[in-house]
């Protein structure tokens, strides 16, 4: 959308919800994404001046997921559970061509490799891993019961568990990706196929509980993003994809970089999480990783066959060697 | 044989252009991209510099498994018999092969070699994190 029409949709969107007029400054678009376009901006409304985001669809009719329709009803399931999420404000409505929602805008910083790093961050550092450990206890104590409006995320296919229909999904994109065989990636899928984790309770996962995925400050976690890839499954989906090397960004800890996985199962079950499975927990993480080195020779697929051109996509594929020396330390025992 | 500059020499050049006169003057998704394009040549002449040695080690390690082969005289065709011997690897692996014993050790082993090899051009530093370990 151009900036002329978000400034005044803007401004007829909240005057209508505020009881207006309302003064829209300091409109910035944020990201570049391909799924979603981020605006932040500044409202003087005769309830009190709003630090706003808006998080619209990139082009009317864009093809999307549950998740991506959902996400205000996420965030607001979220905010009632108590998980630290940005404010949801209003759910869009016909004001722009495209579906969006309007939540306040959290200030801090998401970069992985600078709460690893920075100074600034040592005392976050300490309380990050307890604090998503609450966090995620939080999310997985909500329940489709109680949320009819969540009832359209994705389940998993009947007969099939959560661990076995994601194996089955990742498997296939390897195969039908159609680059170079992948033996480590085979040694892999056949373990996690050996391992499979029996049905157990379904919960609303997050779906990408990371490092890169949380905005935090000084003090520690402001405000879990990018819920649209959640969906109802296993909770030791999150605690295992969190753990994934890549997401460390060269931390030393499995835990967002900084924590150990005891520290964070100890902590998540004192929060009310669901009681952790050790081996299920390792599977996930297992499978985390297997994905991850997935979606890099995939994405490097989309540069391949000229859907996009961007160097950066290209390059991607040149990553999968760093999921499968982990996939290998791994498969040896050595859960580091 | 080509005139000097070498391709090292030119690779040299251009991700020096990258680095010291496309970054510091762009900002944002140009200058993310010129860095991502730097640390491609980058990679590029690492790859140049080792790749006779990783496929040359590559081939022998599939000996090794799969039983000895020559190796071609050119390089399309390496590469070529390469991939089909690790198509052969993976359907080994998925016929439960290198489920357990000796095989399974080896299969591992030579995987880890070709896996760091893989890094020492990627990801040097990563390379050298996991080879200390080892």
């Amino acid at each position: 959308m151009q900036k002329d029409e978000v400034q005044q949709g803007l401004e007829r969107f909240i005057a209508a919800r505020t009881g207006g007029p309302v003064t829209v400054s300091n409109l910035v678009r944020l990201s570049g994404g391909a799924s979603r376009e981020t605006w932040s901006f500044d409202a003087e409304t005769p309830a009190g001046r709003i630090e706003g985001i808006l998080r619209a669809d990139p082009v009317p009719g864009a093809p999307t997921i549950p998740g991506r329709e959902l996400e205000y009803h996420l965030i607001k399931a979220a905010w009632d559970a108590g998980v630290t999420v940005p404010e949801p404000l209003w759910d869009g409505d016909d004001t722009f061509p495209v579906a969006f929602f309007v939540m306040r805008r959290v200030p801090g910083e998401t970069l992985g490799a600078r709460l690893i790093r920075g100074e600034q961050y040592a005392k976050a550092r300490e309380v990050v891993p307890a604090q998503l450990a609450r966090d995620l206890a939080r999310i997985h104590g909500i329940r489709e019961a109680d949320h009819p409006e969540l009832a359209r995320l994705e389940h998993p296919p009947a007969g099939k568990t959560s661990a076995e229909a994601q194996l089955d999904y990742y498997e296939n994109n390897y195969r039908t990706a159609e680059l170079d065989p992948h033996p480590v990636f085979e040694l892999a899928i056949r373990w996690l196929r050996q391992h499979l984790p029996p049905p157990g309770e379904e919960v609303l996962v997050h779906g990408d509980f990371r490092l890169g995925n949380f905005i935090f400050d000084e003090t520690g976690v402001r405000g879990i993003l990018d819920w649209e890839l959640a969906h109802w499954g296993d909770p030791m989906e999150d605690l295992g994809w969190l753990a994934v090397k890549s997401w460390r960004f060269g931390g030393k800890q499995p835990i967002a970089g900084v924590g150990t996985r005891e520290a964070f199962i100890e902590a998540y079950e004192a929060a009310g999480g669901r009681p952790v499975n050790r081996q299920h927990f390792l599977w996930y993480e297992m499978f985390g990783n297997l994905k991850w080195g997935v979606i890099t020779m995939t994405q490097a697929a989309t540069y391949l066959t000229g859907r996009n051109r961007s160097v950066e996509l290209a390059a991607i594929g040149r990553r999968t060697a760093e999921t499968e020396i982990v996939l290998l330390e791994l498969l040896e025992g050595r859960w580091d | 044989m080509q005139d000097r500059p070498t391709f090292d020499e030119l690779l040299e050049a251009v991700a020096g252009y990258l680095r010291d006169d496309v970054m510091p003057n762009t900002q944002g998704r140009l200058s993310f991209h010129a860095r991502v394009s730097m640390n491609v040549v980058e990679m590029l002449r690492r790859e140049l510099a080792t790749m006779e040695e990783h496929l040359a080690r590559e081939w022998d390690g599939l000996d090794r498994l799969l039983g000895v082969e020559p190796m071609p005289p050119r390089l399309a065709g390496v590469r070529e018999a390469l991939l089909r011997r690790n198509a052969d690897l993976c359907e080994r692996i998925r016929k439960g092969d290198a489920d357990e014993g000796p095989w399974r050790l080896a299969v591992l082993s030579h995987l880890r070699t070709v896996t760091l090899d893989k890094l020492e051009v990627s990801n040097p530093g990563l390379a050298a994190e996991y080879r200390d370990r080892a």
